[in-house]
């Protein structure tokens, strides 16, 4: 039993840091219908700003993780507007192999300026080093940190997209875009804020687990994006709600096969149930199994 | 009000307007019939700025449009109810309202056009919290028109209203039309079912592959040979 709490625990923390990515993934398809395979990379990035601010800069971890966001957000509009805006009505396949593009170039980027090798963030000290026993359970305060600071933006995400103006408009936009224009709905700020929101996400998920894993480099995004995109595609990709269950979903299995001595095989069993997800519901959790009616 | 002059529209090789021109004057209800393919949702595709053209021009109160952004030409006064209702069918009836007042500030003109929308369409007013994408489509219908009204518009584009409508539905329909212009909101309708149309239009435009081919007053038209054997059923 405590065994089986220790690992909900630890799933959760790995699972709040899928979500984060997958929030980017799934909005940015909701919109676009594009799979963005340069996000993973915009959340490597956010681990070096973090890393950045807290060894150089010397800042505290909530101002890392503000800066990083703010960074990962110009970084996301930037690719949009450079990357795929011009090729909005391109045939999808060469938007898709633009993304790779993307994705490579930041990546070797990334490593000509910082070098290929691992690098550690700072110890922590204070508050986050500490740890909670439960019984026989640990818990760190990362590990609180992680799911608190997830859950908060999370609900933000949803005000904004439920409530504000600009929130209305993305919805719009992706349930139609014509008609969205014929609303008046500027579809290019939309799409801007919309990789603005989901690459802020990424860049809170990189410095979170720069700070848990303490390791980072230039190809740390490519495996938990995958495994990310895999959340989105489990939740049903396009769904804000989809992609925070794939997540947390994806993170507690991960964890529990890891926990129970198969760690090996971890990576292959969340692309078993990707398979499997979509041979039994193509559309993914939460999807919509069929269109509506025109 | 409106005025096309000489607009020409392409996609890729196929030339879907060839040339046309027409004019809509302030409180008219002109009408625009045609077989399917004519290009009528080309035409008002281009109008609301969705489609650029390759060549001609667009006036609107005499002002040169033809290089203005769908969002422009809203804020002139400009909206449209597009072919095949194009709701958000994920969004409630009431945020699909909403949207069709997105670019305006007034919150009282809003919630005084809201009511407007409800008694024009008191179906939509017990629908409220429910998903656009389960109305049924006479519903969808009113949803599209509601929303279009939204923005408060001088001239109101409608393409194809009665498509897939059971005829109860469609003579409601075009009466709420009819009343729409009559609390002053110039329209340009266009329509497959061209008798419903003519009667209630003061003038009309024929097209045919992309060009127009005949012009009148509605009444005119009704009593034309050429149209009765062609879009009246002899
Ligand atoms: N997106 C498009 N791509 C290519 N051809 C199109 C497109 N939209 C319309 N067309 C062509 O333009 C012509 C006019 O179509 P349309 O305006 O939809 O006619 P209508 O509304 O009168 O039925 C048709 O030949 C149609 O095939
Ligand atoms: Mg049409």
């Amino acid at each position: 039993m405590e065994q089986f709490l220790q690992q909900v625990v630890n799933g959760l923390s790995l699972g709040s840091i899928y979500a984060l990515i997958a929030l980017g993934y799934t909005m940015v398809y909701g919109i676009i219908k594009l799979i963005n395979f340069a996000h993973c990379d915009v959340y490597m990035i956010g681990a070096y700003v973090g890393y950045a601010c807290m060894t150089f800069l010397h800042l505290g971890f909530v101002a890392s993780l503000c800066i990083s966001m703010l960074v990962c957000m110009v970084l996301g509009v930037i690719i949009e507007k450079v990357a795929y805006k011009p090729l909005r009505n391109a045939a999808r396949i060469a938007v898709l192999i633009t993304a790779i593009g993307v994705s490579y170039l930041l990546e070797y980027g990334m490593m000509y300026f910082v070098k290929a090798n691992v690098r550690t963030y700072p110890e922590k000290t204070g508050i986050l080093a500490m740890t909670f026993q439960l019984g026989n359970i640990n818990i760190s305060m990362l590990q609180i940190l992680i799911v608190a600071i997830t859950v908060v933006l999370m609900i933000a995400l949803q005000l904004i997209v439920k409530k504000t103006r600009i929130g209305k408009a993305m919805r719009a936009t992706s349930q139609d875009q014509d008609a969205a224009e014929l609303m008046g709905i500027n579809v290019n700020t939309t799409i801007s804020f919309t990789f603005a929101l989901g690459s802020a996400l990424a860049g809170a998920a990189g410095v979170l687990v720069g700070i848990y894993y303490n390791s980072i480099d230039p190809l740390m995004g490519f495996l938990p994006g995958l495994k990310a995109f895999v959340a989105a595609v489990f939740g049903g990709i396009g769904i804000i709600p989809g992609a925070m269950i794939g997540g947390y979903f994806i993170g507690i299995v991960e964890t529990f096969v890891s926990g129970y001595g198969g760690s090996m095989y971890k990576d292959a069993i969340v692309f078993a149930i990707l398979i499997l997800v979509l041979i039994i519901k193509p559309s993914g959790l939460l999807g919509k199994s069929t269109r509506e009616k025109v | 009000m409106l005025e096309i002059k000489d607009l020409n529209v392409h996609f890729g090789v196929i030339h879907a307007l060839k040339g046309i021109s027409l004019s809509v004057q302030d409180g008219e209800i002109v009408t625009l019939i045609g077989a399917n393919g004519a290009g009528k949702t080309t035409t008002l595709r281009t109008i609301s700025g969705l489609k650029k053209p390759t060549s001609g021009s667009i006036l609107l109160d005499g002002k040169d449009i033809t290089h203005t952004t769908p969002r422009d030409r809203v804020k002139m006064g400009m909206s449209q109810v597009p072919e095949g209702r194009r709701v958000f069918p994920e969004m409630t009836v009431l945020e699909n309202l909403e949207l069709g007042a997105y670019l305006r500030r007034d919150r009282a003109g809003i919630a005084q056009d809201l009511k407007m929308v409800y008694e024009r369409f008191p179906r939509l007013a017990d629908r409220k919290r429910q998903a656009a994408g389960t109305l049924s489509g006479g519903e969808q219908q009113m949803l599209a028109m509601g929303r279009a009204l939204m923005s408060r518009p001088k001239i109101l584009f409608l393409d194809e209203p009665s498509m897939g409508l059971a005829p109860l539905l469609v003579q409601e329909i075009f009466d709420i039309i009819k009343d729409i212009n009559q609390g002053g909101t110039t329209i340009l309708l266009v329509e497959q079912n061209a008798s419903m149309a003519l009667q209630i239009a003061n003038r009309a435009y024929v097209m045919e592959t992309g060009s127009i081919v005949l012009s009148g007053t509605g009444e005119e038209l009704s009593n034309s040979d050429d149209i009765k054997k062609a879009y009246l059923g002899g």
